[in-house]
């Protein structure tokens, strides 16, 4: 019954596929695919707080700290554009936005 | 060590099946609250690992603000979700391949990974003893990687003036204060003086 390393590794690498998973599945939806890309921040942070723990070494709970800050970044400034296009296009759906032509 | 391991079990059980809930749900208000409970659970795993202070702040900046953002604009924006979830089972063969080639490439990894003596040494801030993790994360913080944190409030600001900037819309046809227009009126354009006879008015 000893929980190890390799414990919290298996629930963050389930969670990064599942993550990838919902980025597949939901193609013409923005707002699952950056819940979805919350999702892979959290199993990341919990593999640098699994191995910061396992390893004792306290930098892996500092970067992610900075994880955390760069997520909230993303999110604030992704939901802002979903905002904007929304106001302008009236959709969000992913196959929509092409009108950078890129 | 048997309640630890239950803990544990509970936690990530949750978390995973919460997790798959967020990308399978139909209705994207779910998909948030699932979301929020998989946040919750992580938090729990935090704690059994001895990071109270991230587990904390995972509840607080992940619960507190961005699931609520979701929240926000989820409720905000009038989408047919019914509409969006079309070709959902087109892209299942697609989408379970690439998740279990990429599973099976992180277990490979994770299986792979040995602990050696030159790692050992190789690490950089050893946790100090007798010291809490919020005491010793702020010692660390505070001191060694103080720029690095200032450089995190630099991206926290940017991020705010530019959801501000983006989101801002000045709409016509809305009286607005002008401070500026305020502060600089003279009495001479707005105020004038009759003399009023009496007994006779204006």
């Amino acid at each position: 019954m000893e929980i190890g390393l390799a414990h919290y590794l298996t629930v963050a690498a389930i969670l990064f596929t599942l993550g990838i998973f919902g980025i597949f599945m939901n193609r013409k939806n923005v707002i699952i695919i950056m819940m979805s890309i919350e999702l892979m921040l959290l199993a990341v942070n919990i593999n640098f707080v699994a191995f910061s723990s396992f390893l004792g070494d306290l930098v892996g709970q500092v970067f992610t700290i900075f994880v955390l800050t760069v997520a909230a970044a993303e999110a604030a400034i992704g939901l802002a554009i979903l905002v904007v296009y929304f106001r302008n296009r009236g959709t969000i759906a992913v196959e929509d936005i092409n009108m950078m032509k890129g | 060590m048997v309640v630890q391991a239950l803990a544990f079990y509970l936690f990530a059980i949750i978390a995973v099946i919460s997790a798959a809930m967020v990308v399978t749900v139909r209705n994207p208000v779910h998909s948030v609250l699932f979301l929020i409970l998989t946040f919750f659970n992580a938090a729990g795993l935090f704690v059994l690992l001895g990071a109270e202070f991230l587990a904390m702040l995972l509840v607080v900046v992940y619960v507190g603000a961005i699931a609520v953002l979701f929240m926000f604009v989820v409720m905000m924006l009038d989408i047919n979700f019914v509409e969006m979830r079309e070709g959902f089972l087109n892209y299942l063969p697609i989408g379970v391949l690439v998740a279990a080639v990429l599973f099976v490439e992180l277990a490979f990894v994770g299986g792979g990974w040995v602990m050696t003596d030159a790692k050992m040494a190789a690490i950089a801030q050893p946790v100090p003893a007798g010291v809490g993790n919020v005491n010793a994360l702020g010692m660390l913080l505070y001191t060694d990687y103080a720029y690095i944190f200032q450089a995190a409030g630099l991206v926290l600001l940017t991020a705010m003036i530019g959801a501000i900037v983006l989101t801002l819309r000045h709409r016509e046809g809305v009286r607005r204060q002008n401070i500026s227009q305020q502060v600089q009126r003279q009495r001479a354009e707005t105020l004038e003086i009759k003399k009023v006879p009496v007994g006779r008015g204006i």
